[in-house]
């Protein structure tokens, strides 16, 4: 089973948590991984705790993640972090400590700040930057130029650290 | 706004970052959720007709069909009248698809129990997707135990995958042997995505329609006939359990060996991927020489499955030897970390972190309602909708919440109790879900006081859905509406106004007014849902 990838994504509603989420798996099975995404999503509009998680490789059996053994969390809102911290493997990553860049980075515009942190994590990933865009194609309906953009400044912060 | 510099450095980056997965050649595949499978594999089955009401974890079944399909499909009033009409569908000689949340199906249980003695024409398929959790519900029954009692079989996928393919194996199996088909979803299976490769699709099925008194009126005489039946069709399912393709046996490791259903597998595969499996896609009628044989072949059997101990109650009645799991893991999803406690015969210790609660939207029209509930100091009983986040502080203005249609008959018998300051507070579409039938029958049993009507134009809970009030079908059509101001008139009603909440003052002079009158008054609150209108 070590070739599964496994990538949380939590936040509250309205932050974009479940887009975030879509995209990469899109973009997992655009890259022929075998993918399982799975939420809790009946409150997500109403400022609730919304989680996502996706898991890609050869095979994935659970579509949820075991203790200790994620291997990238992907925080929206600071608030949330402690809930998931546990979940993380040893060499796992914690890109949290972007949103701060993040936020800074969209301005006024917080609801890019999903493909900024996208950004972010598709720089610790081996997809194809051209597969996670063909993906934000896929998912968005609007804003599609400036949430790349704002995905490729997440990119190169992400490749800098 | 794109910079060239963040352009350059990027394509740089991206030139050193490889694509180490070797692309393997295969058929399209999309990324579908189980529902979405549900809808897919069904339409691949011929299905000609789908009805439900919106319930989560349900509610992308019928979405998705009127989206990627031409089928006739579409949302009722309620659960009962979805099933009677997708019912009324297989008796026409169309495959026919039933969708609703676990306890929509308590809605529908009255026309279920006695389907099952008809049994059907054309293919019929009850989809019940439970919520484990409760992630959206106001309770987390197992329904797999309504099956039993039904006596209907049932079909359990473990995977949007296996729910693609397991639709159409339950169509086939309610045609071979003449019953209803409990496809039980739970969560998890509605609300994960994964690969999946369209199939063929089968041109519509279409049976021939004969009358056939004796098998489809269930008079007392003709009900007995179709019960001595039902345990010889429970016969043939259970060797159809035995034998047939859902339940499967695999042999690795003969030290542990699960019994397990639903999801649970999956947890069990990621701890245990050398464990022997007998996996239940149709755990009733229960496959009892299947799991004895299995048994007998592992050093120690472990049940595995969510909510109500079913499958170890069922292995226990066939004297089978089995470790079950420990009561605290009835209540809850199951992860995959609690698997190895179960295995060890230990109790849930896991204690979820917090989350955060939701609440109502800023903007949303209900919390100036229940702004002014709160202040005047009302006995509230409420309903199921967006609106029960009114409970919850700040407004904490609404005292019940217990079902459908709860928010006008709860208050009318807490009017027989108090007499005085009691409101029922409502949603449009729970009121055209079930709460005109409670406001006909207050006012013919003589009770005042004040129901509120909630009228945001769309089933907002659930995503925003269409409803007869909203004019408006399945698939965005003008269709016939229902004007809520005329239904509350002619079901008794002595006064009926319509304000926009917006108006606040206004509203709370209207509502202390209604409040103190000897009558049986409904105000409708009429202004659309920030998010779904």
């Amino acid at each position: 089973m070590t070739n599964i990838t496994t990538i949380l994504f939590y936040g509250i509603g309205g932050q974009g948590v479940l887009t975030a989420a879509e995209i990469c798996a899109r973009a997992a099975l655009l890259e022929q991984q075998d993918v399982k995404k799975t939420e809790i999503h009946g409150m997500a509009q109403r400022g609730g705790s919304v989680e996502s998680f996706v898991r890609f490789g050869s095979s994935v059996y659970s579509p949820l993640p075991v203790d200790g053994k994620a291997d990238v969390l992907v925080c929206l809102h600071a608030e949330e972090h402690a809930r998931f911290s546990s979940k993380l493997n040893d060499g796992g990553k914690d890109i949290s400590p972007f949103l701060t860049r993040a936020d800074a980075a969209v301005g006024e515009n917080k609801k890019f700040i999903n493909s900024y942190m996208l950004g972010v994590l598709a720089a610790q990933l081996t997809f194809l930057p051209s597969t996670w865009e063909t993906a934000m194609e896929q998912v968005f309906k609007r804003n599609i130029e400036e949430n790349k953009t704002f995905f490729r400044q997440g990119f190169i912060e992400g490749k800098r650290a | 706004m794109v910079d060239l510099l963040t352009e350059l450095i990027y394509r740089l980056l991206s030139d050193n970052t490889v694509n180490i997965i070797p692309a393997m050649a295969k058929k399209p595949t999309q990324l579908l959720s189980g529902n979405e499978a549900v809808a897919l594999g069904a339409a691949e089955a011929g299905l000609g007709f789908a009805s439900g009401y919106p319930g989560t974890p349900s509610t992308e079944i019928i979405e998705s069909l009127a989206r990627l399909t031409d089928i006739d499909c579409q949302w009722a009033i309620n659960e009962k009248v979805a099933f009677e009409v997708a019912y009324g569908a297989s008796i026409g000689g169309l495959r026919s698809l039933f969708t609703a949340k676990h306890v929509g199906i308590n809605v529908a249980m009255d026309p279920l129990m006695t389907a099952a003695y008809t049994g059907v024409n054309g293919g019929f398929v009850v989809v019940s997707c439970d919520d484990p959790g409760m992630g959206s519900s106001q309770n987390e029954q197992d329904n797999r135990l309504l099956a039993q009692a039904a006596k209907i079989p049932l079909v359990e996928p473990v995977s949007p995958g296996e729910a693609h393919t397991f639709v159409k194996e339950a169509f086939q199996i309610s045609e071979d042997f003449d019953t209803p088909v409990m496809l039980r979803m739970t969560t998890r299976v509605c609300h994960t995505k994964q690969n999946i490769t369209p199939g063929i699709a089968q041109p519509m099925v279409r049976k021939p329609f004969a009358t056939d008194i004796r098998k489809y009126v269930m008079l007392p005489a003709n009900a007995r006939a179709r019960r001595t039946g039902m345990d010889q069709r429970l016969a043939h399912l259970k060797d159809y359990s035995e034998h047939g393709p859902l339940n499967t046996v695999e042999l690795n490791n003969r030290k542990l060996g699960f019994i397990v259903s639903g999801v649970a597998y999956l947890h069990a595969k990621e701890m245990y991927p050398n464990a022997s499996f007998l996996k239940l896609g149709m755990s009733y009628p229960f496959p009892a020489d299947m799991a004895r044989s299995f048994a007998q072949s592992v050093e120690k059997v472990v049940v595995l499955e969510e909510l109500e101990p079913f499958i170890e109650t069922m292995c226990r009645l066939a004297g089978i030897t089995v470790q079950g799991k420990h009561p605290s893991f009835a209540m809850g999803e199951l992860k995959p970390e609690f698997v190895p406690l179960i295995v060890d015969g230990k109790e849930k210790t896991t204690v979820l972190a917090a989350a955060r609660k939701p609440a109502l939207c800023a903007g949303c029209p209900h919390r100036l309602v229940f702004g002014v509930l709160r202040t005047l100091g009302l006995t509230v009983a409420g309903d199921i909708g967006c609106y029960t986040l009114s409970a919850i502080a700040p407004f904490e203005s609404m005292h019940t919440c217990l079902c459908m249609g709860g928010g006008i008959t709860i208050f009318e018998g807490l009017w027989h109790a108090l007499k005085k300051n009691v409101v029922g507070v409502i949603g449009d579409s729970t009121f055209m879900h079930s709460g005109v039938t409670g406001l006909m029958s207050a006012a013919y049993n003589g009770a005042k006081g004040v129901i509120i009507i909630l009228d945001n134009g769309t089933t907002a809970m659930t995503g925003g859905q269409p409803h007869p009030a909203t004019g408006t079908g399945l698939r965005g059509q003008k269709t016939k509406q229902v004007k809520i101001e005329d239904l509350a008139r002619v079901a008794g009603a002595d006064e009926v106004d319509v304000i926009d909440p917006i108006n606040v003052k206004e509203f709370e002079a209207l509502l202390k007014q209604r409040v103190s009158e000897d009558k049986l008054s409904v105000i409708i609150t009429r202004r659309p849902c920030k998010l779904s209108c």
